[in-house]
């Protein structure tokens, strides 16, 4: 019986790989990859660890600040893909240099640039992020009073789903993402309920099939965004913002502000003196440059040849940034 | 738990198994406090209506949150001088690095130079092919070298090789940490008991919920990434292990024993080598359990396939989502076939079917294919178009823009059709089911749920019920709670009704079961972020979408589990029953559902936990409730809390949930004299993504 057993099966073929790892370990010499391993002539800059957060626009500046510092530079560029909040983690262990686009996260920021020091901020990225309450364009256009938040509650029937119950529904996303909204309907006496779609993918495709099905909807939204270039979405006007309205957070009864987008590098790296920490802290373009970089990478371009395009199309931009 | 289904059971089970007089008593009886607690629960729901409902705000914390919010800190504070960081978990996470970067270095991609692998594509397919011969037979040989073949027609050699890398690591230490774990929970009874809650923990508990701190104890890099896999490949592991050891019949053990052998002897010469063909089956489930972390692990930064899923996810692109995904089912699989032929190899003699080829003549064979392995790999590493998949033949992109048209083209003519089922399943069946959960007060429901579980298990289950609901009352979530309870029951109806259905058809027909067994195995091992974005486009961000994703995913294992419990019925009895003059519907309703009882109940119970897996993905297409607690733990550090709180509240319902329905799964009404037991892998052995 134990002749069969199944480890007299393995032994041979663990024995065999081993064999195939000592026969490799002997003729390594010859690999292709060891021959070619010599040429790094270009290695002056060194690795740069770029975290990849999960929005294509943040892909889109990840994808030009690499293909720069990789093409120019001549540094070695290791994208991570992380969440946010992971990838000010990886500030603290060394994983992480860049943080390209960052969303507020002020409880990170304190945690990491104030308590731990082992973060900085380099400057604004050139892009502002807008947050704020969207309908599909056709609804705005056959009701343009609903870009009101006053007229909002003679909606409420009309956006009424099956999972907001009575109420009308206001559609949220990611819980990652940065949301008033629940204080919102609360202090401006909608009558709507919140409902959490729980992802960019799941909001995203509501708006494009409200657009195309012609169906009501009203949700949660942001630009810069890749996809208002495929639908534009119409912004429904809350109360402005005014300094300090939102102040407490239980009772918002006023826009979202304008968030200046920045980036986040390691102090490790900031004080290296690599030219792509100098690269980072200069990197600064405009909302449609990201867009039109962002809807290439949307239409199934890699992003690297994305990058290459915008990158060739504004040489002087590019030239400014490694001043 | 909702009794008016276990109640339908029950009345269901007592019509169609007319029982003698003296054994009436039993059911009887729990059918009355099944009745009363329907009847409770109908009164506190008209008069106590929306009081004590303990609902909580997505937005707000409560004070036990907060603290738990500490923990990110606290760690980070530790981890450079905490003795237990600095000599336990520092140093395991460097071992398992170097293991893991050893063989994503061969197999997928080496840190220098032209970043080739050790070994090329080339040699890479014909070693694994030849392992899979050694191990198992030609068979499943020729399915190997087709599909890492097809990975690379896929334009995606280098991340399964990536995917490979990890998925082996992962099952290694596994093995290493699972068999000997596995061993000592066959062998002792107390540390059987002691292991198996924190075995089901490992597996119910969601793995957004610790991804994060994995991150930040073991870094972000290929460590965290194998070590979450292990937390939910070796539970499946070590619980078949203990069940081979434990399998062993009673008078071979006293045989060996009355020969004098002490007791190591016994488990190195007879207890380990009997068990082996079930320890080879833990390793196959473990393997499944590896290979369905890999999108999930992609949100780490682990490489390979997940990461191609994940990263398609966010630009909507379901093409490329399904070009990723195929490989992933595919892998699956093959792995799966691989490991199972080692386990019939690992049968003993008497048992297996001989093989046609004469054990000489394959030995010879074995050695031949070896040195030609060797020839290939050698060529691998030197000439490029043996390394790298050549770039030119690939169907990846037809794969994909041939998707996303076909997913476009469904989109749009059936988005109506539908939108408006969604909305009758919605209004009809989930809305005031949800309404009948979350505005009962809760200790109505507490009351219910304790006399459900004193009629199926006595008192032992009524405490543990009874701990499970408070702990969900305890960690501020009971209203999120229900509303996870809701969408999870009615995807378990849902698919008990698939289950039945196809689980009779293709009971009754083998050539529909050869037919349906691979699409089933897609349903299980295609990661499920494949499949969001389609039914966003067919279902909307709704609780409805998600009930689906859970069916899509959970009635696989139902339908399986039934169809082998209708072949498992004696064909003598239903030829009796068709000699007799019975018509199918007749032999079916009379006949072979009766008799397959068991896997009915089995079927609910492993309906069910599938179901609960899903709950943080569904959170990701609408579902709300307790999975968007999770994801949002795992997004934002102020959420951490709470979403720990969330993956916690999970785990109390879904062992609630289990011993409830294996308990009323197996009290057989009438006593038979062999009741089976519930099998040793009652938890899911595939994930959520």
């Amino acid at each position: 019986m134990r002749r069969t057993s199944v480890m007299k099966r393995l032994v041979p073929a663990l024995a065999g790989a081993a064999a195939t790892a000592l026969l490799l370990a002997g003729c390594g010499g010859s690999s292709l990859n060891q021959a070619a391993a010599g040429d790094s002539s270009k290695a002056s800059c060194g690795t740069v660890n770029v975290a990849l957060n999960a929005w294509v626009g943040y892909t889109a500046n990840a994808a030009v600040y690499s293909y720069v510092a990789k093409d120019k530079l001549g540094c070695t560029v290791v994208q991570k893909d992380l969440n946010e909040q992971i990838a000010w983690q990886g500030f603290g262990s060394g994983e992480v240099d860049v943080i390209i686009e960052n969303w507020g996260h002020a409880d990170l920021a304190k945690q990491y640039i104030t308590d731990q020091g082992v973060a900085v901020d380099a400057g604004p990225t050139g892009n502002k992020g807008r947050i704020g309450w969207y309908v599909p364009p056709w609804l705005a256009k056959a009701h343009p009073d609903i870009l009101d938040s006053k007229n909002l509650n003679k909606y409420a029937s009309l956006l009424k789903t099956s999972e907001s119950g009575d109420k009308g529904q206001l559609l949220d996303g990611d819980p990652a993402f940065v949301t008033n909204d629940e204080a919102l309907v609360k202090n401006l006496n909608l009558d709507y309920k919140v409902v959490y779609s729980g992802s960019e993918a799941s909001l995203i495709q509501s708006f494009r099939a409200a657009e195309k099905n012609k169906t009501p909807l009203l949700g949660y939204f942001y630009e810069p965004q890749w996809f208002l270039a495929e639908v534009p979405l119409a912004k429904v006007n809350l109360p402005a913002w005014t300094k300090g309205c939102d102040a407490d957070p239980e009772k918002i009864a006023c826009d979202y502000p304008d968030y200046i987008l920045n980036k986040i590098i390691s102090k490790k790296f900031a004080d290296s003196g690599s030219p792509a920490a100098k690269l980072a802290k200069a990197f600064s373009w405009t909302n449609a440059d990201q867009d039109s970089v962002a809807t290439d990478i949307q239409k199934g371009m890699k992003p690297e040849a994305a990058a290459k395009k915008w990158v060739d199309a504004h040489p002087e931009q590019v030239a400014a940034w490694l001043k | 738990m909702s009794t008016t289904v276990i109640e339908a059971e029950e009345t269901a089970r007592t019509e169609i198994s007319p029982s003698p007089e003296s054994q009436r008593r039993r059911p009887s009886r729990r059918v009355v406090l099944l009745g009363s607690a329907a009847l409770i629960w109908l009164l506190g729901f008209l008069f106590l209506h929306g009081t004590a409902t303990l609902a909580l705000p997505t937005s707000e914390l409560t004070d036990l949150h907060r603290t738990l919010n500490h923990f990110n800190s606290w760690v980070a504070s530790n981890r450079s001088d905490n003795p237990v960081f600095l000599y336990l978990l520092s140093p395991l996470r460097t071992g398992v690095d170097a293991v893991a970067n050893a063989f994503m270095a061969i197999f997928a991609a080496s840190p220098t130079g032209l970043r080739l692998p050790e070994i090329g594509w080339l040699g890479t397919v014909a070693l694994l092919g030849w392992i899979a011969w050694a191990v198992g037979n030609a068979r499943v040989a020729l399915l190997t070298v087709a599909a890492f073949t097809f990975f690379g027609l896929q334009g995606l050699f280098v991340e399964a090789a990536y995917t490979f890398a990890l998925v082996l690591t992962a099952v290694l230490l596994s093995l290493c940490v699972g068999i000997p774990l596995g061993v000592l929970a066959g062998i002792s009874n107390r540390f059987e008991k002691a292991v198996t809650p924190v075995l089901d923990f490992m597996q119910i508990l969601p793995s957004f919920v610790y991804l994060a701190p994995l991150a930040l104890v073991f870094l972000i890099g290929p460590a965290s990434a194998v070590i979450a896999t292990v937390i939910y490949a070796a539970p499946p592991i070590i619980r078949l292990t203990a069940h081979g050891i434990r399998g062993i019949p009673e008078n071979t053990r006293e045989a060996s024993d009355s020969l004098g052998t002490t007791a190591l002897q016994r488990l190195f010469t007879l207890q380990i080598p009997m068990a082996r063909r079930t320890i080879v089956m833990g390793i196959n489930q473990g393997t499944m359990a590896a290979l369905s972390m890999v999108t999930i692990a992609a949100l780490i930064a682990a490489p390979g396939l997940g990461q191609v899923v994940v990263r398609a996810l966010q630009s909507l692109d379901v093409g490329t989502a399904v070009n990723a995904g195929l490989s992933i089912v595919l892998m699956a699989i093959t792995l799966d076939r691989v490991t199972t032929a080692a386990s019939e190899r690992a049968k003993p003699k008497t048992q297996r079917r001989q093989s046609k080829l004469p054990r000489r003549l394959r030995t010879i064979l074995l050695v031949v294919g070896f040195a030609v392995v060797v020839v290939l790999v050698q060529l691998s590493r030197t000439v490029l178009w043996a390394a790298q998949f050549p770039k030119d033949v690939n169907f990846g992109p037809a794969i994909v823009s041939g998707v996303a048209e076909a997913s476009g083209w469904i989109q749009t003519h059936f988005s109506l059709l539908t939108e408006t089922f969604r909305e009758g399943m919605t209004v009809s069946l989930l809305n005031p089911f949800q309404t009948f959960l979350t505005d009962t007060p809760f200790f109505i429901l507490f009351a219910v749920l304790a006399l459900a579980a004193y009629a199926f298990g006595g008192w032992k289950l009524t405490a543990l019920v009874l701990a499970c609901l408070a702990a969900i009352a305890y960690l501020g979530l009971w209203g999120d709670a229900m509303v996870t309870l809701a969408s999870t029951l009615v995807a378990t109806v849902i698919v008990m009704l698939l289950g039945v259905v196809f689980g009779v058809a293709m009971g009754r027909s083998k050539r529909l079961d050869n037919f349906l067994r691979p699409i089933l195995d897609a349903g299980q091992t295609l990661p499920s972020f494949v499949y969001l974005v389609p039914f966003l486009g067919l279902f909307g961000a709704t609780r409805f979408t998600a009930i689906v994703a859970g069916v899509i995913y959970a009635a696989p294992a139902a339908i399986k589990i039934m169809a082998d419990g209708i072949t498992g019925v004696s064909p003598t009895v239903v030829e009796a029953a068709v000699s007799s003059g019975s018509t199918p519907w007749q032999v079916i309703t009379k006949v072979q559902l009766p008799m397959a009882r068991k896997s009915l109940g089995l079927a609910a119970n492993q309906g069910l936990i599938y179901v609960l897996a899903m709950v943080v993905v569904g959170a990701l297409v609408g579902a709300g409730g307790l999975g968007y607690d999770v994801v949002g733990g795992f997004v934002q550090s102020s959420l951490f809390g709470k979403g720990l709180a969330a993956g916690l509240a999970i785990v109390f319902l879904g062992i609630l949930l289990d011993r409830i329905t294996q308990a009323a799964a197996f009290a057989a009404p009438t006593r038979s004299p062999h009741t089976a037991k519930p099998t040793p892998n009652s938890v899911p052995n595939t994930k959520e993504a």
